[in-house]
């Protein structure tokens, strides 16, 4: 049996771990309200551009020699992948389904026969995917020093993605990423970023218009795709960021709960103890005394 | 004046205006509109530039902007800028010691990759400052 003393000890050290949780909760939760209101706030932008995008794009299907952003290379045989996943760990499986998605994708394209190339941002996807694709990881992006994500904190990575789409390096991209939903839920996304695609359900509400385009429609369209990756990768991280602070105010909220159950038991168990302890030595005095 | 313009500036951050105006000077890339109620249906991408925001009522403003396109539709004039700077908000300080950084990032990169990319970054730094010096002249 466990002697006093050592369930003392555990009580107080689950005691502190639950105030800990407990104060990751707190702060999971003001942090997700500030995360979701700047996911709600990139919203309007990122809508604006799909629409102009999608009815300058809808025009030019068909069309011979539109940009290579929007047309693809017409191959699919290089195939970068970008996961996006935090810079900390405690939260739940929010990293862990980002990779898991991710891991399964990469098979299946290298089953396929198919050259993958990983692009990671944020520090626990990387270290998950480095011991199977370490070899193939070919860039990963740090996001440590990000309090709160801004557009010029996504640029950089769209960036590099259409530098090494124009150096002709890949030929299909996407990205993983979670999106968010709810605290509960978040949805494990997988989004082509190049070559781009475009919801059918927006165009509609240009289609009526003609519009005049300055400089003419093609060079608009070149213009704005790249942007529109940088747009999408930020809009990406955005939600992820939601996602992350969803993921770890429910796994603390359930640590917390799980260290109160603990709690309970060990204190069962402590004074049921110090009970057989007490009648123990009762015993031993009462039969003391009888043998006199 | 009974008839306005409603104009919206959108970053990828966030709505940062959203009022009626008299007039708004866009800075196109192919140069400045002004646009008014019931202009024409445009789409045009921008340059950096100074957007102008004319109200009698409200008071004018004035913004650095950097990058994106603007839309004007039935609704009104949307402006969809990368950045946003209040005039008197810019640092001009901390910009050209990130300049600075990024010059030696373009000597120490690696690949023609990583170069590109910091010029990209230092050419945006660049036309900010091409513009604050023409304000300034």
């Amino acid at each position: 049996m466990a002697n006093l003393k050592d369930l003392r000890n555990r009580i107080t050290s689950v005691q502190s771990t639950q105030k800990i949780t407990k104060a990751m909760k707190m702060v999971a939760a003001a942090k997700l309200r500030r995360a979701q209101e700047s996911a709600e706030a990139a919203r309007p932008y990122a809508e604006r551009m799909e629409a102009v995008l999608s009815s300058l794009a809808s025009s030019m299907v068909g069309a011979e020699g539109g940009p290579k952003l929007l047309a693809g290379t017409g191959s699919d045989q290089v195939q970068m992948v970008v996961v996006a996943t935090s810079e900390r760990g405690l939260c739940g499986g929010f990293n862990t389904n980002i990779v898991k998605a991710a891991r399964i994708k990469i098979r299946a394209l290298l089953a396929e026969g198919k050259t993958v190339k990983i692009v990671t941002v944020g520090k626990k996807g990387a270290s998950a995917l480095s011991r199977e694709f370490g070899s193939i990881t070919v860039k990963h992006f740090d996001m440590s020093h990000v309090k709160r994500l801004v557009f010029t904190d996504a640029s950089p990575i769209g960036d590099y993605l259409i530098a090494s789409y124009e150096a002709g390096e890949f030929d299909v991209c996407s990205l993983f990423f979670a999106k968010f939903q709810s605290a509960l839920t978040q949805i494990v996304t997988d989004l082509q970023l190049i070559p781009a695609t475009f919801d059918a359900d927006n165009t509609a509400d240009l289609g009526g218009a003609s519009y005049d385009y300055e400089p003419d429609e093609n060079e608009i369209l070149e213009d704005l795709l790249p942007r529109n990756v940088a747009v999408q990768t930020f809009r990406a991280l955005l939600e992820n960021a939601a996602s992350e602070q969803g993921s770890r105010m429910t796994a603390m909220d359930s640590a917390t709960r799980n260290a109160g159950d603990m709690i309970d038991a060990l204190r069962t168990t402590y004074n049921r103890t110090r009970q057989a302890v007490i009648t123990n030595e009762l015993i031993e005095i009462i039969s003391g005394a009888e043998a006199l | 004046m009974a008839d306005k313009l409603h104009f919206e500036l959108v970053s990828p951050e966030r709505l940062v205006l959203a009022q009626e105006a008299d007039m708004v000077v866009v800075p196109g890339t192919e140069g400045d509109f002004a646009v008014l109620k019931d202009h024409a249906p445009t789409v045009s991408t921008l340059r950096a530039g100074i957007l102008q925001v004319m109200d009698s009522e409200g008071g004018d403003a004035k913004l650095l902007i950097v990058g994106g396109f603007a839309e004007v539709s039935g609704e009104g004039l949307t402006v969809l800028a990368e950045e946003t700077f209040a005039l008197d908000g810019i640092d001009r300080a901390s910009m050209e010691a990130e300049l600075h950084d990024l010059e030696e990032d373009i000597r120490d990169a690696k690949s023609d990759n990583d170069r590109n990319i910091a010029a990209k970054a230092a050419d945006r730094i660049k036309s900010i400052f091409d513009v604050l010096d023409k304000i300034a002249a």
